[in-house]
């Protein structure tokens, strides 16, 4: 995965408002048969069983697949899910981070995460975002309204804007990861530099 | 100073640094790999130019791949690997002798050719690094969550980690173990550590005797129920209480790997003298003094009295009767006696995937697959216990029933104890060590529509192959519905003697 700098990412939605949506869901398990790091790869499997029937057809009532949401994700369309809650439970599947990642997301808004399935995601440069339920409801209330409702992601000052209604919250992020994300660098990067600290601990 | 959490105690004993807000730094005693979320971590450590810092440490076990089904030249495989007289390993179907355990059976083929990839690169990937490999076909291979607490592997007071959720299983020795991502296997690989916030504690209770019917599956179903599968996430759980203590070790790993379908990622138990029991002359427990002196450590593992729990609930074993799922996750879930309730953690699209409705009652309810495995379920005593139900029995026509074994060594502790013999004369095939029917990466897949009782750990919509619908309970109960072909109270079945 390329890393990329996090600062602002302002987008329109797509919202899949399903909780508890595992990440079996996000990519089903015959996805996983391989030793790809081709984001497209995991990108077209993102959602598949959803979005696509047995015969790789496109199931015309998911999300996905309306006319208003199908656009692949660009700067500024589409970069944002807002999802339903307890986001990305089950399987410590990497793959379903990936899968969000290569299909050209960069910030997943939901009232809860599954704890292995946040870090993966932040480890892959997407920014989970931790809001209110009544705040991931007005979310859901305003995209409904108008699929071009626009959200606002500052990393920097923690804050995310539903820019229908002008509501804003803080989100969570501890300033290490942060630092991380705004800057492209990724947890292996800081251990390695850190490697006599791991033997003087192993030598105690 | 107030008193520690057995979890307070593993994580503050691996603490290398605190990064200033930020996570800490925790150092990692073992990392096991599987073949599905390693290949991208090995290319990472390629991309770094890094090795593998503490390659003893870590150990690699392909299962998610590995075919169930017997291959041809069944009887070299089981004879050769387990009763040649002369130590060699011959496999019929390719001709080929190999010396005893250290060999691999190359009649054991994965059709898949991404599958079959897979396992070949964690090979490669495993030599190329100096790590550890348990061969597909050899006597060491199995399922990583059973294979590593039956060698003696997983150990009291360790940090354990694998990209894999059900991880948590090993917590039951007393170990502190979470699933990690693929990202994280690389950061294990190149520095032994990784980077995570400190979770909140909650001590789960559960005290009395379970019911007559019931098992530890049934506990981790009804606490799923109860605590919903997002209701531990944030938190490492420690089980306790009187049911706990009393439960065996088999029980504990049943227990502790379903912790992660509450959202936890840890479960841990307070080693005792269970635990010092199942993992004494494991081959890679400790020998010897040693022994004796890391028993006496163990011993210091549990929560101090006046420990305080961010959270702590008490459930009593009495209200756990055997349990089913309906819905398509674990926490949709009832005794086996009560009907689907009109509300709960379910959506409509949801339970119409089952083809069940509210207020329906499913004991009775036509099988068509069973599968009794998995890292949940596929331990020695899941198989005795199946087997104690259909001993003098026969398999319903109308059912499909795949067993499959957990590992090599419960395969053959099977054979040992007569209990392939049981299974045979009720007409069930004991098929070969894979995770199997658990999640659809083999051949083992249940088809679109089709019901399966199953003992593995999710009932997600497409788990099981795509379109299959799954009902998770114990072993004794998927046995007693595999001779009746309906879902069917264990409790209700005439046992054999």
């Amino acid at each position: 995965m390329r890393n990329k700098t996090f600062e602002v990412v302002q987008s329109t939605c797509i919202p899949i408002a399903i909780d508890n949506c595992n990440t079996d869901l996000i990519i089903p398990a015959r996805y996983l048969a391989t030793t790809t790091r081709d984001p497209r790869f995991f990108g077209d499997a993102f959602m598949h069983d959803l979005r696509f029937d047995a015969e790789g057809k496109p199931m015309e009532d998911f999300v996905m697949n309306q006319a208003a949401f199908s656009e692949i994700p660009h700067e500024g369309v589409h970069e944002i899910i807002v999802a339903g809650q307890n986001w990305g439970s089950g399987s410590s599947r990497e793959h379903a981070a990936w899968a969000i990642a290569g299909y050209g997301v960069r910030v997943v808004i939901s009232s809860s995460f599954a704890d292995i399935h946040r870090n993966n995601l932040l480890n892959c440069f997407v920014l989970p975002v931790l809001v209110s339920k009544a705040f991931q409801q007005e979310l859901f209330a305003s995209i409904a309204a108008n699929p071009q409702t626009q959200v606002r992601v500052d990393l920097s000052s923690q804050t995310v804007t539903n820019l229908a209604t002008g509501h804003s919250e803080h989100f969570p992020i501890n300033g290490y990861k942060k630092y991380c994300l705004m800057n492209g660098l990724d947890d292996i990067d800081f251990l390695l530099r850190n490697k006599d600290i791991i033997v003087e601990y192993e030598q105690h | 100073m107030g008193g520690r959490t057995l979890f307070d105690k593993i994580w503050d004993a691996h603490v290398v640094q605190h990064i200033p807000d930020g996570p800490t730094q925790l150092y990692i005693d073992r990392l096991y790999l599987h073949e599905v979320t390693s290949p991208q971590a090995f290319d990472t450590l390629r991309d770094k130019g890094v090795r593998v810092l503490r390659p003893q440490q870590v150990f690699a076990i392909p299962d998610h791949n590995i075919p169930s089904a017997m291959p041809k030249g069944r009887e070299a495989l089981e004879k050769g690997e387990n009763n040649s007289a002369d130590g060699k390993v011959t496999c019929e179907a390719t001709n080929e002798t190999t010396k005893k355990g250290k060999g691999k059976c190359t009649t054991l083929e994965i059709e898949d050719a991404t599958g079959r990839k897979q396992v070949e690169t964690l090979k490669r990937n495993c030599e190329e690094f100096g790590i550890t490999f348990f061969d597909m076909g050899t006597k060491d291979n199995g399922i990583i969550h059973v294979v590593g607490p039956e060698k003696g592997l997983s150990l009291p007071g360790m940090t354990i980690v694998c990209g894999d959720s059900h991880t948590s299983t090993h917590g039951a020795v007393g170990a502190l173990a979470m699933g990690i991502g693929t990202s994280e296997v690389a950061q294990v690989l190149a520095s032994q550590c990784i980077l995570q916030q400190k979770p909140k504690t909650m001590r789960i209770n559960i005290e009395g005797t379970l019911p007559k019917g019931s098992t530890a599956k049934d506990v981790a179903l009804y606490l799923m129920a109860q605590m919903t599968t997002s209701g531990a996430t944030g938190y490492a759980v420690e089980y306790a209480g009187s049911t706990i203590r009393e439960m065996s070790m088999e029980g504990r790993l049943t227990l502790s790997n379903l912790s992660i379908e509450m959202g936890s990622r840890a479960g841990l138990i307070a080693p005792d003298e269970t635990t010092f029991t199942y993992l004494r002359g494991r081959e890679y427990a400790p020998k010897g003094e040693a022994w004796g002196k890391a028993v006496e450590q163990w011993k210091q593992l549990y929560s101090d009295p006046d420990a305080v729990f961010d959270k702590e609930v008490t459930f009593r074993a009495e209200d756990i009767a055997p349990r089913i799922t309906y819905g398509t996750n674990p926490g949709a879930g009832i005794a086996i006696d009560e009907v689907i309730p009109s509300s709960g953690p379910f959506s409509a699209e949801e339970l119409a995937y089952m083809q069940f409705r509210p207020g329906q009652k499913l004991e009775g309810t036509p099988i068509d697959y069973i599968f009794l495995g998995a890292c949940t379920n596929g331990r020695i005593e899941d198989f005795r216990a199946f087997a104690s139900v259909v001993k003098g029995h026969r398999k319903a026509v109308n059912v499909v029933a795949w067993l499959v074994p957990g590992s090599w060594a419960v395969r053959q502790q099977i054979i040992d104890e007569g209990i392939d013999q049981i299974l045979e004369a009720a007409g069930f095939e004991l098929r070969l060590p894979s995770c199997s029917a658990c999640l659809a990466m083999n051949a083992d897949r249940v088809p679109a529509g089709k019901l399966c009782l199953s003992t593995s750990n999710r009932n997600f919509v497409g788990r099981q192959g795509p379109g299959a619908r799954t009902i998770l309970a114990s072993p004794l109960t998927v046995a007693a519905s595999a001779i009746s072909g309906v879902i069917t109270d264990p409790r209700k079945v005439k046992i054999e003697k």
